[in-house]
């Protein structure tokens, strides 16, 4: 524990809650924080500084303070709690000081998650609103986004939260996912500004969401279950990894060719570049050239976007589209980090019908899973114990041979663009 | 922290949950209820009975998830009402207010 003990020497100079105000600043000493503001990079501390410099909130410096003793002793003195706002069972994560004699200043900074909303756009009206009243509450400090989509609102006492929480709800606000229950989700832009989105992802996320807001404020299942939804199968919102239920826009039929376009992206930047940067790239060869026009093999292509990225105006997804279900992502937990597999291979998503029968199938999956699954077990995990076959059977999934036939080549592989 | 009711005191935690489970009676029942700010109605008092039956069994708190379950079924509800209703009862959440009020240990709430 030498840590501690050059902890304790050093405490002398820069005690919590002893206000240095006779050196004329607000901030005590920080020396070991201040190495972080010595790199190329934004640092968080220099954010902090003069966020607190600014508002005066001592909150704020008896973290720095409490973040400072920390890295002396290399030890971290978080703990948690339970606190919520009237009807909700989750959406404050509580954040107690271990050390709040030393530094009482930093006692309580719990954090309020919000959710986004679909493809993470706002008017900046509703923007200033979320600052003023956060500002108002809590520490001020925000973080768009957070690791589970939301907006995480960092700083406040407990006996703010609920006043908070009814202003921000007055303002459209609601809060977030937490523990055992539906979560935050997330979507890229999709439609809004995407020419590869091949079904309104915005829709969906906010219909989904809706449907199961019950439980994302009240969790009461197994563990906790994430929705991401990515308008394309470039996945933009990492759904494959980060998600138990990733819905990947994708379409049937092949991919839409401009002969024109190829043209002018040939005239552009060569043969060299469509046959080396294009055709050789194509994992699974699907692309050739027949009588020197560029021609895709649709048996073959698997969906990794690589052609169409790369020649955006030219080649655009089929006119077939929906969407794909892949379940099962996640991070390390009881077995190791896990990708999605391939649920739902293809499934068409324009009416609201599609809309309801999806949302339907995702009931029964969470039904199966509420069943068969153990405390404190992902759904990815629970078919990995059980078996596929007796998850695709318990949710009413018919077997496709397109579940197991290459979704992509090698999904552990993103070429480089 | 402590609690005073018919002129014993009882320890409790700095959250305000009974540190003894055999202190428990009724009378602390309805005392720790007033912290909240919560009248015991007969509903109120089953689902406390429930809890305390289910902690004598199986030494621990039921997850929500058994809880919701165990109160469909008993009321014929659907899981949706049962939470709903649970929530009616206890607004902080059954977890946190309800199992203060029967005397279980607090809850080790995850994030």
């Amino acid at each position: 524990m030498e840590g501690a003990k050059d902890a304790s020497s050093r405490e002398g100079h820069h005690c919590g809650g002893c206000h240095s105000e006779e050196n004329g600043k607000f901030l005590n000493p920080t020396p070991m924080l201040n190495e972080l503001e010595s790199g190329p990079w934004p640092s968080f501390v220099s954010g902090f500084k003069e966020l607190a410099e600014r508002t005066k909130k001592p909150m704020l410096r008896g973290v720095l303070d409490q973040l400072e003793y920390s890295y002396n002793t290399k030890m971290g003195y978080w703990k948690g709690g339970l606190v919520t706002v009237d009807g909700y069972g989750a959406g404050v994560i509580t954040r107690y000081s271990m050390i709040k004699d030393k530094i009482p200043e930093a006692a309580e900074f719990h954090t309020m998650r919000i959710q986004p909303a679909p493809g993470l756009h706002y008017n900046t009206a509703m923007m200033r609103e979320l600052c003023d009243i956060w500002e108002k509450y809590g520490s001020g400090i925000i973080t768009l986004h957070g690791q589970t989509g939301d907006i995480m609102l960092q700083g406040i006492e407990e006996k703010y939260v609920q006043q908070c929480f009814d202003e921000l709800n007055e303002a459209g606000w609601d809060l977030g996912g937490a523990g055992a229950g539906m979560r935050t989700a997330v979507s890229c832009i999709g439609p809004g500004r995407c020419e590869n989105a091949c079904y309104d992802n915005l829709n969906l996320h906010l219909k989904a969401l809706k449907h199961f807001v019950g439980v994302l404020h009240r969790p009461e299942w197994n563990y906790k279950l994430k929705f991401k939804f990515s308008g394309c199968p470039n996945d933009c919102t990492n759904a494959i990894m980060r998600s138990d239920l990733a819905v990947i826009g994708t379409w049937k039929d092949a991919i839409q060719i401009d002969r024109d376009e190829v043209t002018a992206w040939v005239e552009k930047k060569g043969m060299d570049a469509l046959v080396n940067q294009v055709i050789n790239l194509c994992p699974t060869r699907a692309i050739s050239l027949k009588e020197g026009e560029m021609h895709i093999e649709t048996r073959d292509c698997v969906r990794c976007m690589h052609c169409l990225n790369a020649m955006p105006k030219a080649l655009s997804p089929g006119k077939e589209r929906g969407i794909s279900l892949l379940m099962g992502g996640k991070n390390t937990l009881k077995v190791g980090v896990n990708m999605g597999s391939l649920i739902i291979p293809f499934m068409k998503m324009e009416s609201d019908e599609d809309v309801e029968t999806f949302i339907e199938q995702i009931e029964t999956i969470i039904e199966w899973w509420e069943d068969a699954g153990l405390d404190h077990e992902r759904i990815g995990e629970t078919i990995e114990r059980v078996g596929l076959k007796q998850f695709i059977e318990g949710a009413g999934i018919e077997a496709d041979i397109n579940m197991v036939s290459r979704p992509r080549d090698n999904p552990y592989f993103k070429a480089p663009y | 922290m402590s609690i005073e009711v018919n002129g014993a005191t009882y320890e409790t935690d700095e959250n305000g949950y009974l540190v003894n489970l055999e202190d428990w009676n009724e009378d602390i029942a309805v005392k720790l209820a007033e912290g909240e700010e919560i009248d015991l109605t007969e509903e109120h008092w089953s689902l406390v009975r429930f809890l305390r039956n289910y902690y004598d069994e199986y030494q621990i708190a039921p997850a929500v998830k058994v809880l919701t379950k165990a109160i469909a079924a008993e009321q014929g509800i659907d899981k949706k009402e049962a939470s709903e209703f649970l929530y009616g009862l206890f607004p902080k959440g059954p977890a946190l207010q309800a199992c203060k009020v029967a005397g279980l240990p607090k809850p080790t709430g995850c994030v």
